[in-house]
């Protein structure tokens, strides 16, 4: 996770800085270009779609809240 | 307006007659002096924005020194070039008609476009319509991602979430269209030794509504100060007409009706100035809230998304950035 956003948006001259539960979106590293292009990569790695109706702070706004979402959809279709 | 105090309407009110002067004089300054230059070029669109603008041009410099470019494409609304006509006859100012569909079709502008389309809609051909369109702010925290909405032949509608690429990709292409109308307006600047002055309100300069070296591109923005709601009493006040001053604010830039609010602005101008307004002065939403008829919640929400936008759009007003400074060039006097 930390390695796409390194390499896909600009954190600062430290990465490994920003923690867990710093928002991307108004700490300015992602807009809402960024979203969607965090969406391709969590579908795309991680073999998830994301709905319309999850695309929100409380699934996306930190990287913890990304962890714990995709987590979250992993172990749904899992269980399906 | 303290903090604390509760937002009303009335603070939004301006004498149009001293703020009409006071841009006037501006105008006449900043062109004729800063500029060198003996009159302005702008675009008429129709709207509210573009015909303020005209009018204190016309004020500022005389009607027969203000030239309109009326500049439609095959998307504009067929009301567009009627109210721009009305708008020059109203202000007796000189005008040029520049239909730029081939220039945007030379371009590929369409094409690129709708290369894009039919990777989400494989049907999409000629007779269809589209827009673009984004979440409501109001009610929920959804990310305000852009989806393509298409309309078929017999009415059909389809509303599809774009990727990144699609959506920058769809912008793109549609920039073309701002491009060109600058374009073609700083050929007649060029040709007649005129500024072109630019249209925005303040809600569109500070929320970043424009196209960089598109819409966004001026020498002169005499209206970016003014809140939409004041621009509107300006209207009123210069004689604009009131078929104009009526029409819902429209982007006029896709095949398919798209309101502002749809595609950029999160409210109708009204609340969004006050909340704009408040935000500015320090305001709580709760001071807000009973102005603008949404909850506590919703008018922090709309702040958020005043904020997100004013990151976002920040490098559109930068120019060029240097590496060093060139001393050479002064522009401390501009």
């Amino acid at each position: 996770m930390r390695r796409f956003l390194a390499t896909n948006f600009f954190l600062g001259d430290d990465p490994g800085s920003l923690s867990g539960d710093a928002s991307l979106v108004e700490a300015g590293i992602i807009d809402s270009t960024g979203i969607l292009e965090l969406i391709g990569w969590l579908e795309d790695t991680y073999g998830i779609q994301v709905a319309d109706s999850e695309l929100l702070p409380e699934n996306l706004e930190s990287i913890e809240n990304i962890v714990r979402f995709v987590e979250q959809k992993r172990s749904a279709r899992g269980a399906a | 307006m303290a903090v604390g105090a509760r937002l009303t309407p009335d603070v939004l009110e301006l004498d149009p007659a001293a703020a009409t002067d006071r841009i006037v004089a501006e105008l006449r300054t900043i062109v004729g002096k800063t500029l060198r230059r003996r009159g302005a070029v702008l675009g008429i669109s129709g709207g509210i924005d573009s015909s303020v603008t005209c009018a204190l041009c016309a004020r500022a410099f005389g009607p027969e020194r203000v030239l309109g470019v009326l500049a439609p494409e095959t998307d504009s609304e067929t009301e567009t070039l009627r109210l721009s006509h009305v708008v020059v006859s109203t202000f007796g100012v000189p005008y040029v008609v520049e239909n730029i569909t081939p220039i945007l079709a030379a371009a590929r502008c369409y094409e690129r476009r709708d290369e894009t389309v039919r990777e989400l809609v494989p049907a999409f051909t000629s007779g269809w319509k589209l827009k673009v369109v984004l979440p409501d702010v109001v009610g929920n925290d959804l990310y305000r991602v852009l989806f393509l909405v298409v309309e078929s032949p017999d009415g059909r509608q389809e509303r599809h979430r774009l990727t990144a690429e699609q959506s920058l990709a769809i912008v793109a292409a549609t920039n073309f269209k701002q491009r060109t109308r600058k374009m073609i307006e700083y050929y007649h600047a060029d040709r007649l030794n005129y500024a072109v002055a630019g249209t925005p309100n303040r809600l569109e300069y500070d929320q970043g509504f424009f196209v960089k070296n598109g819409d966004g591109a001026a020498d002169v923005k005499p209206i970016a100060h003014l809140y939409k709601t004041q621009v509107y009493r300006l209207a009123e006040y210069l004689g604009v007409p009131e078929e104009i001053r009526v029409r819902p604010p429209t982007t006029d830039t896709y095949s398919l009706p798209q309101s502002q609010e749809e595609f950029f602005f999160s409210l109708p101008y009204q609340k969004l100035d006050l909340c704009l307004y408040a935000h500015n002065h320090g305001l709580r939403a709760e001071a807000v809230a009973d102005a603008v008829e949404l909850s506590v919640t919703d008018v922090e929400r709309v702040f958020r998304d005043i904020e997100q936008k004013r990151r976002t759009t920040r490098s559109l007003h930068m120019s060029s950035r240097l590496v060093e400074p060139v001393a050479e060039i002064d522009l401390s006097d501009a």
